[in-house]
């Protein structure tokens, strides 16, 4: 309300009052995405579910690998790391291992998890290892400017695609799954308040959560295959998103400029790979004892 | 044999570096290239990937350099000529996979875009600072060759040059580029096809029976076979003899210790010590007289053109020496200036690489003097001037190498900066 | 005890209760010892999915604030190579301990080499220092772990142990000494107030106060180049203001890393520099020709980086001739030749494993070295 009344008086707003000032490190924006990018709008929504759930931020770790999205990090004041490209996971387990007290959100991008990372990604899920995966999805390399990403849809153009993409796009949903993710869900960057849920969601389940993001690149995939600005993409989300909660994973392929299956998809229970350690070590201790 | 006309695409261009890199390996006959985006290096896949359906090659983007590199590694078995481009990140990355391909002698190309490191270091700068990465990255013993273009005409060329050297010795060749000379846009002449002349792969032509893939001529290079032709190839990273099959012991199946000596993996080293008179190559402008030589390489070598200029002026001796092929390094010329010379100046962008080689060659009979930079931009020219003043004036002989402190250093620690060594 | 059992009493000795691996002959044993031990101290380990991995999940450990450490072989640190870098970047402290093998890529997994001494150097792009120990006996096995950790922590830096196959599989007696004995370097901790820390601020030593994760300090690191926050700046100054503290922040003390053994060198006129298990074999020829009435004296290198360029410069300018055995085709003979500056003449000799125990290459070119003087 402070802020509302210093706009009606017309008096600048003093950063400090800033609702999201305890979360975001003001001293670093402006933030280094193009206009009509859709990674603000998904820190925006972590940010406000952090908020939500009134979460003690000395205890979240964000970690980010290489890219656009890879910069999120730098953003969030809690302890945050931007390592390689690819082992945001890796470096992740090793924190929670390391700390089993953090809460650990890893908050990258298409290439970042599927591709460079897609083993750490599968291994990673397959421990169930309690980490909640922020994935944002915008079909394309956007900081080495517009290369084929393992998520390009098939016909779609980019600079390593000059004559469109023939490549079969990756899943991400069906590969989480797959590898035995608890919980996932997929998003537009234009469903602000159920991707706020999901994360909100993910983020208190025991075990590997993952969302996935669909986000507009304004500067490389709309420009190169001639979509329009950020707008008309958010547009195009509320025209051909379909919310389809429970959607068998399998049916969750993305054409180019195709129908966007959203929802959530999988929640289900799997022992974490720290309980499970947990059990483990009791058990040689009370062996090792009996010997 | 000379280069196929198609391939090469003959005029005067305005490009940049990595693009000319990307025409020269065309030129070549490079039929493959494998990547992964990483700036500063991109550029030359993207030009390569607009090509490549004109001439008959193909382009694929892999999960990540790992498999970039294994993919090359492949496609040259498979009979392409083949090479893939990355930067430093990536190419730390690759630093097994370059030792599988000394291992099992598989000539391709890797072109490096170096940037500011370590680490993500300054993705957007320049950088000299892998190469002794180039040479040392992987574990164990082999010798690969390393060239080092000035400017985009070069990177054409010596692209190109290596393509042609990695047929020849069957060994990883590295264009150990960087971001400067990547991103920089001159006048690029392509010649003729006739007036290039392309190294086909040797492939063995006997009879099938008789093939073994790493039996060797006197120049201790192997020949090839390609996968497909019948010759039942077998090759493994693992220390082989000369019929690519590793040492065993049949008996107790563990590898044999005592037939270690039979093994292939001294040739690794010296096929190319025993060749490096043929592959060495360096340019040396106004040494006769020389007091004081500037040895450098890339883009350092241009900013050193200004320098030596001036202390010529200013009436210093000063010759330079800029290496073509980095590694092997040119040792016996080093050895013979050092006799005449009373200083090397090296500058580089990096706190010291190659000036150890120049330190160790010299044996103490002239003074080295390091001018480092952190990287992320190139030399003050006025930084190798001092240095070079340096040289030409002090007698007393150093027990180390000297570094000399730069302005960016005085800026940056000020006057009183932590005393170095 | 064989020396990979005391490395991994070394390493649970110095604190260390984490360890991320992937399985790679021949260290393997290390890592089982540790499996074995670590229950009873409450440590961690886990089996990644790669070498990358493994590292990966070291730094992460170690900004959770365990003393961390790895265990590869050849292959396997080449893998590492990218994250060396960024252990470098961060100031990550934490131990690698590698167990070299013969030869490039698969090359000879049961077989002990030391090609991988450059590699611990240069391995990783752009410009760092690093520290490197070489045990040569299973009790150095534990002595040189323990002190990698406290190097570790004190430089804040990734520390690699070049053990070697031989090394690790030798048994001898070990002694540990008493926990009170040992002393252990506590890494260099933040306490000021959460909302004044800079991850980078440093003072003489050039090594910043480092926190861990969950304390509160809320802070940023990144492999970008960084200024004092560790927020990223793109520009040459900052690039300067990193890689110049991160080199000398281990030239500048590298006197106090420096640490080796040297024998007969009073009157030596043969000088044998040898490392790992090679210097067993140099030792022991070193001591037979001296009953032969040969001036032959040893230098046996305890940390290979920083190399101890200074004192082998001065025993160039003693000695006539300088020995380098090693497994490889010539390593750290490059950097003895370096430093010898023309003083003293200089051989390598290479060293095939079924002869190093015999040490009669190191004989001979001993007994050349003596009859040409």
């Amino acid at each position: 309300m402070k802020a509302l009344e210093a706009v009606e008086k017309q008096e600048e707003i003093p950063p400090t009052e800033h609702p999201m000032d305890d979360v975001l490190r003001m001293d670093r924006i402006p933030h280094i995405w193009c206009p009509g990018c859709g990674i603000g709008l998904a820190v925006t929504a972590f940010v406000n579910a952090l908020e939500k759930m009134q979460v003690d931020l000395d205890k979240v770790c964000v970690v980010s690998g290489i890219g656009c999205t890879g910069r999120v990090a730098g953003y969030i004041k809690t302890d945050s790391f931007h390592t390689t490209h690819g082992r945001a996971l890796p470096f992740a387990t090793g924190l929670k291992l390391g700390n089993p007290d953090l809460k650990i959100v890893v908050f990258s991008g298409d290439g970042d998890i599927v591709s460079i990372g897609g083993n750490h990604f599968i291994h990673a899920a397959r421990r169930n290892i309690d980490i909640l995966v922020i994935c944002v999805n915008n079909f394309i390399y956007a900081m080495t400017g517009g290369q084929v990403a393992p998520t390009t849809p098939r016909s779609a153009y980019t600079t390593t695609s000059p004559f469109g993409n023939f490549e079969t796009p990756s899943n991400i949903p069906q590969l989480a799954e797959s590898a035995g993710a608890v919980y996932v869900a997929r998003w537009t960057s234009l469903h602000m308040r159920r991707l706020t849920q999901s994360i909100i969601e993910g983020f208190q389940k025991p075990g590997f959560s993952m969302v996935e993001v669909i986000s507009p690149c304004a500067m490389y995939y709309s420009r190169i295959n001639k979509l329009g600005l950020g707008i008309d993409m958010m547009k195009f989300y509320h025209d051909n998103s379909v919310i389809k909660h429970g959607e068998p994973t399998e049916n969750l392929d993305i054409g180019f400029q195709s129908q966007i299956i959203v929802g959530k998809f999988v929640d289900r229970e799997r022992p974490t790979f720290s309980e499970l350690y947990k059990g483990w070590k009791k058990e040689v201790k009370t062996v090792k004892r009996e010997s | 044999m000379k280069a196929d006309p198609k391939n090469v695409f003959t005029g005067s261009h305005y490009i940049d570096g990595d693009v000319a890199c990307a025409y020269g390996a065309v030129a070549a006959g490079c039929k493959y290239l494998a990547g992964y985006p990483i700036t500063p290096s991109t550029e030359a896949a993207e030009a390569f990937a607009v090509k490549a359906p004109y001439v008959g090659a193909q382009f694929i983007q892999m999960e990540d350099e790992l498999g970039s590199i294994a993919s090359v590694l492949g496609a040259s078995w498979a009979g392409k000529k083949a090479m893939t481009i990355t930067s430093g990140p990536g190419f730390s990355l690759m630093m097994e996979t370059i030792g599988l391909g000394a291992a099992t002698e598989t000539p391709f190309v890797i072109i490096n875009i170096q940037r500011a490191g370590p680490s993500t270091g300054v993705p957007t700068s320049t950088g000299q600072a892998d190469m002794m990465q180039a040479k040392w990255g992987s574990h164990g013993d082999y010798e690969i060759i390393a060239l080092a273009p000035e400017s985009p005409q070069e990177s054409f060329e010596l692209t190109f040059k290596a393509f042609n050297l990695a047929e020849r010795y069957r060994v990883p060749v590295m264009v150990m580029s960087d971001e400067c000379v990547g991103h920089m846009a001159e006048k690029v002449v392509i010649p003729n096809a006739q007036e290039l002349e392309v190294e086909p792969r040797r492939y063995f032509t006997g009879s099938k029976k008789d093939y073994k893939p790493f039996k060797r001529d006197k120049d201790l290079v192997p020949w090839m076979a390609r996968a497909g032709a019948g010759y039942k190839l077998y090759l493994t990273g693992l220390t082989h003899g000369e019929d690519g099959r590793p040492i065993f012991d049949v008996k107790t199946f563990e590898m044999k210790s005592k037939s270690l000596r039979g093994s292939t993996n001294r040739y690794l080293v010296d096929k190319i010590r025993h060749n490096r008179d043929k592959i060495i190559k360096f340019e040396e402008h106004q040494t006769d007289d020389a007091e004081v030589v500037v040895v450098s390489y890339g883009i350092s070598a241009r900013v050193a053109i200004k320098a030596v200029k001036e202390a010529r002026e200013s009436g210093i001796k000063v010759g330079t020496l800029r290496l073509v092929t980095v590694w092997p390094f040119p040792e016996k010329r080093i050895e013979e200036l050092a006799h005449q010379v009373k200083g090397f100046v090296v500058p580089e962008i990096n706190y010291g690489q190659v000036v150890y080689e120049v330190d160790r060659c010299s044996q103490g009979r002239a003074n080295v003097i390091l001018v480092p930079h952190g990287g992320a931009a190139v030399h003050d020219s006025d930084d190798i001037l001092g240095a070079i003043k340096q040289a030409a004036t002090d007698h007393n002989p150093y027990d180390r190498i000297l570094e000399y402190t730069t302005a960016l250093e005085r800026e940056v620690f000020g006057e009183n900066m932590v005393s170095k060594i | 005890m064989n020396g990979n059992q005391a490395c991994a009493e070394g390493s649970l000795a110095a604190g260390c209760r984490f360890l991320g691996f992937y399985p790679i002959q021949p260290c393997f044993e290390i890592v089982q010892h540790f499996a074995d031990r670590c229950v009873d101290v409450d440590g961690t380990f886990i089996q990644m999915e790669d070498e990358i991995s493994a590292l990966a999940a070291v730094l992460g450990a170690s900004w959770a604030g365990k003393k961390a450490m790895t265990v590869t072989s050849g292959p396997g640190f080449s893998l590492m190579m990218e994250h060396v870098g960024l252990g470098v970047m961060l100031e990550t402290p934490c131990v690698i301990i590698e167990s070299q093998r013969f030869g490039p890529s698969e090359g000879y997994p049961t077989q002990a080499g030391s090609g991988d001494v450059m590699q611990s150097r240069w391995g990783s792009h752009g410009d760092y220092e690093i520290i490197t120990l070489s045990p040569n006996c299973p009790q150095e096995m534990f002595d040189l772990t323990v002190r990698a950790f406290n190097l570790s922590e004190r430089y804040r830096l990734p520390v690699v142990v070049l053990a070697d196959k031989a090394v690790g599989s030798m048994v001898e007696a070990v002694i540990i000494p008493k926990a009170e004995d040992l002393r252990l370097k506590k890494r260099k901790r933040y306490s000021g107030p959460k909302g004044k820390y800079l991850p980078y601020e440093y003072d003489k030593d050039l090594v910043p106060w480092m926190v861990k994760a969950g304390q509160g300090y809320r802070f940023h690191v990144t492999g970008l180049t960084h200024d004092e926050k560790g927020y990223p700046v793109m520009n040459a100054k900052c690039q300067e203001w990193n890689v110049h503290r991160i080199i000398n922040k281990v030239r500048l003390f590298s006197d106090d890393i420096i640490d080796y053994e040297e024998g007969y060198t009073e009157d030596a006129e043969v000088l044998v520099v040898c490392y790992g298990s090679v210097s067993r074999a140099a030792v022991r020829a070193v001591r037979q020709v001296r009953k032969e009435g040969i001036r032959a004296g040893f230098f046996r290198l305890k940390t290979l980086w920083p190399f101890p360029e200074q004192r082998i410069l001065e025993l160039a300018r003693q000695v006539r001739t300088i020995i380098v055995p090693e497994m490889n085709y010539g390593q750290a003979f490059l950097e003895v030749d370096r430093c010898s500056r023309g003083k003293a003449e200089t051989i390598f000799v290479h060293q095939d494993f079924p002869k190093v125990r015999s040490g009669v290459d190191i004989i001979n070119a001993i007994r050349k070295a003596d009859v040409k003087a």
